[in-house]
């Protein structure tokens, strides 16, 4: 009453007044990124890659195109399909990083930029000539390896394509053996804190 | 002798800077007073149902991010669970968990944004109120950062749980979060509700009657600022919130000012069930499945839960394939529309635009 | 007439010219006259012009900082440029004349606002004897030339053949007609207190700032100037949020710009008019004073020292206004078209002719007061200030719902 209440909204106004802006200057200045931030500049892995394509299948808007040479590769268990197209049309892209959730072989990941503008709609598919030579700096977004590995998509080093996948994380069987090997080193999988994360379902 | 006036018809929107989005209004002025209005929407028409119909149910949940962008979290948890509900999954208690402290940090930013348009509205400059709501929303959403790596278009909920646990430094940065945010709140309500020119902008202006907004399905603070204490999160609790303890704050006049104080009580109320949850979760599974493809048996489900605008469900049909036959969904923001005509008819301009923002709507959600 | 009877003989740079021309060169002292008020004029409205420019750079960036932002930061040191940058882009912004606005309304319209901005200057003191003109009539001359604006916005409002426009300029003339009546109030008190209507008396008569003199009539000003201004909590007119942009929807180009400056240099103008009338205008102490109390310093105590700070005194008060008006406006937010009526006729109106009656009847127990009597009078106008605006609040309650047909009764009627 009596006014008093729009005197506590000066007052509060005058506070914000002295506080320092919160705002940041970009470009000067960045946001601190999270290492889990789904971005652009995908990471995919030729040699990790089997051309199974479920990715492409489980992309909500279909924009993976892969086609496989059926002639090319060798389709035997444990083997992959030969490559011959690998875009992904990054214009339509929503970066919710389902395709990176269903590769089964951990081939593909998540980047971490965000400025890809380009001039054409052409020039935002990416090929995979364009995915074979990009650094290799992969978002830990569903990759508990690279989490647990402290992987900084931000400035830290390249993530080699054998130490992006999951027999590199603690609890894969693989990596168990080859420990209880070399010796007792290897602590059982802490998976109370996370839960590991499936191959795709299909 | 009467000088001959006659009614104007202005149309308000879709292009206007106070009507959320691509609404518009057709409103009969006579001098300042309306007299008839008329909503007209569609513009932002997506077809969001039919999208969903030819999707796996793990890739709607995209879609769901899309709905009321503004709060993305809830609705992916809303679909999930009807999808749960639907093919029968037991969820893991911490997933339950992480994902109401998902929803309630996504239900304070929705009405944090919601009380600085009200601001806004009610004609304070460049929104003051409105950069400092941005100010705590962008804490929260970089929170959301954190746990999913996006900050708008989430897709956290996965069916059966949360697609993965919190990293280790999210826990202290929510705590930060947790400790600042009152000081933050207290700080909003003296510059917006204890402002006597807002009190006399917006006591007793388009007073909804509880019986009225009960008959018209109107839902969430819309409903309870008009007096009535429904709430899903009591009603029908699903996730952990029958393990938490909130209120439920509700309006006495369902005026406009007593809708957006619900939302600002609201926020104090979700600030106390995150806290609670805090405590109460412990280490364990996340998801129920690995699973990404789904077959759902037969049948139909619906879950309602409570987003930040009122009852959010998605009815879902299936018929065995790894899509859903149909999927509707009960969007708040538009069923909250219903009594557009009653509210504003009568009123002045100034009160229209106020009034429109009571009902926080959100034209993702209305037009889907 | 003809010869320099005007305002300008206390004006010091008059005198040098006059020294110069009359008395050196041996001619007419009309020339001398004339030439004085061309170049004093030159650089009153152009000062003028790039205050409210600079204005513009500072509003921006105060409420930038009192919503937790920078504002405008990169052109030049501090964004200082900002305020050109806007300019040429307005100017190289097509100049859009909607179909159906009447052409020459809608252009002469920001003309009409600009004008009795600057023209307000004529009589504002800007320092110790410097000024334009002394009116006898002075706070008259403003009160009857700020009124003018109110003409360019229905202009502007009519003009657009814009629905939103029309809004905005019916409410405009519906709100400053309300308001400038206990505007006039307010300033009348003055007057009484001043015993004259000369602005340069005025700021002469004041030993105690009339703000502390007279709270009241000040608090009834600075309210009744925010509705004349259009600045919060009375910016209906532009009303952003419901009008788009009022009366100026359907300006674009540098015609927008003019209206922009004009309103934006109305406030320093309207900060200027503060500044005289309550808070003593160019006086204050200042380095001059020291010189005059404290022996080794005497040297201070020149002509020119006085003069520079002075016009120092003048603009930091003009800038505390503007800090002041940016902060209400970012404060606070609009009130209702009938509230703002209703604030004018059943709170300023009386308490308008309340302070007037109480500084009446002081006037005539203490005629001429000096700075002692003033003190005395002050004590007694604070008491009756907050006693007025605490009744005002208990009695008159603007929350009362004001509508045309109840809700029920308009769905019936049609
Ligand atoms: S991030 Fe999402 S939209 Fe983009 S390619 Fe992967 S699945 Fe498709
Ligand atoms: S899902 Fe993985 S392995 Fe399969 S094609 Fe895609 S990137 Fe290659």
């Amino acid at each position: 009453m009596y006014g008093l209440g729009i005197l506590k909204g000066f007052r509060v106004t005058l506070k914000n007044f002295i506080r320092k802006p919160f705002t940041v200057q970009y470009p000067e200045e960045r946001l601190k990124q999270a290492p889990r931030f789904r971005g652009q500049e995908f990471v995919w892995y030729e040699e990790r890659c089997t051309g199974c394509a479920s990715c492409a299948k489980y992309c909500p808007l279909g924009i993976i195109r892969i086609v496989t040479d059926p002639d090319g590769g060798d389709e035997q268990e444990g083997g992959s399909y030969k490559i011959d197209v690998f875009d992904i049309d990054q214009g339509r892209c929503m970066y919710c990083g389902l395709c990176v959730e269903a590769c089964p072989y951990d081939a593909l990941h998540m980047g971490s930029t965000f400025e890809g503008a380009q001039a054409t709609r052409a020039d935002l598919v990416i090929t995979m000539e364009v995915l074979k030579e990009r650094p290799k700096h992969p978002s830990t977004w569903f990759r508990p390896q690279l989490e647990q590995a402290g992987v900084d998509p931000f400035g830290g080093a390249p993530v080699e394509w054998e130490d992006a996948g999951r027999e590199a994380f603690a609890w894969h069987p693989k990596r168990l053996q080859a420990e209880s090997k070399s010796g007792p080193e290897g602590s059982p999988p802490a998976s109370a804190e996370g839960s590991p994360p499936g191959g795709g379902g299909g | 002798m009467t000088l001959r006036t006659e009614p104007v018809v202005v149309s308000i929107g879709p292009h206007h800077p106070s009507t959320h989005g691509v609404f518009r209004m057709r409103l009969t002025f006579d001098g300042e007073n309306i007299v008839d209005a008329e909503p007209v929407i569609g513009y932002l028409h997506r077809g969001t149902e039919k999208l969903a119909e030819e999707r796996q149910y793990t890739q709607v949940i995209t879609l769901t991010d899309r709905l009321d962008y503004v709060s993305s979290m809830t609705s992916n948890q809303a679909f999930v669970l009807s999808c749960e509900k639907l093919i029968g999954l037991d969820v893991p208690d911490r997933g339950m968990y992480l994902r109401v402290i998902a929803s309630e940090l996504q239900r304070i930013v929705s009405h944090l944004i919601g009380v600085g348009f009200f601001l806004q509205e009610l004609g304070g400059f460049g929104g003051t109120a409105l950069m400092y709501a941005f100010r705590e929303r962008e804490r929260i959403l970089d929170l959301f950062e954190m746990l999913c790596g996006a900050r708008i278009t989430v897709s956290y909920a996965r069916i059966g749980g949360v697609f993965a646990d919190a990293p280790a430094d999210f826990w202290p940065a929510l705590r930060r979060v947790l400790d600042d945010l009152p000081g933050y709140t207290d700080e909003l309500e003296a510059l917006v509700f204890e402002s006597e020119i807002v009190q006399a902008r917006t006591k007793g202006v388009s007073v909804i009657d509880p019986v009225l907004a009960v008959n018209a399905s109107l839902t969430g603070p819309v409903l309870r600022g008009s007096g009535v204490a429904w709430d899903w999160r009591k009603a029908a609790p699903y996730d952990v919130y029958d393990r938490v303890d909130f209120d439920v704050p509700v309006g006495e006049n369902g005026d406009n000012y007593d809708r957006f104080w619900v939302r600002i009580q609201e926020v104090r109320q979700s600030l106390r069930i995150v806290e609670q949850c805090v405590v109460q979760i412990e280490p364990g599974p996340v998801r129920a499945t690995d699973a990404m493809l789904f077959r759902p048996p037969p049948g139909e489900a619906y879950v309602p839960t409570e987003s930040p605008k009122g009852e959010l469900g998605f009815y879902l049909v299936s018929d065995g394939s790894i899509a859903p036959y149909r999927c509707h969904v009960r969007a708040p923001s538009f069923i909250n529309l219903s009594l557009f005509k009653e509210m504003l008819v009568g009123w002045k301009l100034a009160d229209a635009i106020v009034s429109l923002g009571s009902l926080d709507f959100n034209m993702g959600e209305v037009d889907r | 007439m003809g010869g320099p009877t005007g305002g300008l003989e206390g004006n010091a740079f008059y005198r040098v010219v006059y020294g110069v021309v009359v008395e050196d060169l041996g001619w007419e002292p009309w020339l001398a006259y004339l030439i004085a008020a061309m170049v004093i004029i030159l650089i009153v409205v152009n000062g003028a012009l790039a205050l409210g420019t600079l204005y513009t750079w500072f509003e921006r960036r105060v409420l930038g900082r009192f919503q937790g932002r920078l504002g405008p930061n990169r052109t030049g040191p501090f964004g200082l440029l900002q305020p050109i940058a806007d300019a040429i882009k307005l100017m190289f912004k097509e100049d859009i004349v909607p179909r159906g606005a009447d052409r020459l309304v809608f252009s002469l319209a920001p003309v009409v606002m600009l004008v009795p901005t600057l023209l307000v200057l004529a009589v504002i003191p800007f320092g110790k004897g410097s000024f334009l003109a002394d009116l006898n009539i002075g706070v008259l001359y403003i009160v009857a030339v700020g009124g003018i604006t109110t003409i360019a916005v229905l202009m502007a409002g009519y003009a657009s053949a814009n629905k939103f426009a029309t809004f905005g300029s019916m409410r405009a003339v519906a709100m400053v007609v309300s308001y400038e009546i206990p505007l006039v109030m307010a300033l009348l008190g003055v007057t009484l207190l001043a015993a004259s209507m000369s602005v340069v008396a005025i700021v002469e008569a004041q030993h105690l700032p009339y703000l502390l003199v007279a709270p009241l009539g000040a608090f009834v000003f600075l309210t009744a100037i925010s509705a004349e201004l259009n600045r919060n909590p009375f910016d209906v007119l532009e009303a952003e949020s419901e009008l788009v942009a009022g009366y100026l929807t359907e300006y674009s180009g540098m015609k927008y710009g003019v209206f922009m400056l004009a309103e934006f240099t109305n406030t320093i103008v309207a900060g200027a008019i503060f500044a005289v009338l309550f808070l003593q205008g160019w006086q204050g102490p200042g380095l001059s004073w020291l010189g005059s109390q404290v022996g080794f310093l005497s040297f201070l105590d020149t002509g020119a020292v006085r003069q520079i700070e002075s016009h120092a005194w003048f603009l930091a008060k003009v800038g505390l206004f503007a800090f002041v008006a940016t902060w209400v406006r970012a404060t606070l937010p609009r009130l209702r078209i009938d509230q703002i009526l209703a604030l004018a006729w059943k709170v300023l109106f009386p308490l308008s002719m309340l302070n007037v009656l109480v500084l009446a009847v002081e006037v005539i127990v203490w005629p001429e007061p000096s700075a002692g009597e003033l003190g005395i009078m002050a004590a007694i106008n604070w008491a009756v200030a907050g006693a007025a605006i605490f009744a005002a609040a208990r009695l008159v309650s603007l929350s009362t719902p004001a509508r045309g047909l109840g809700p029920v009764a308009a769905v019936e009627a049609r």
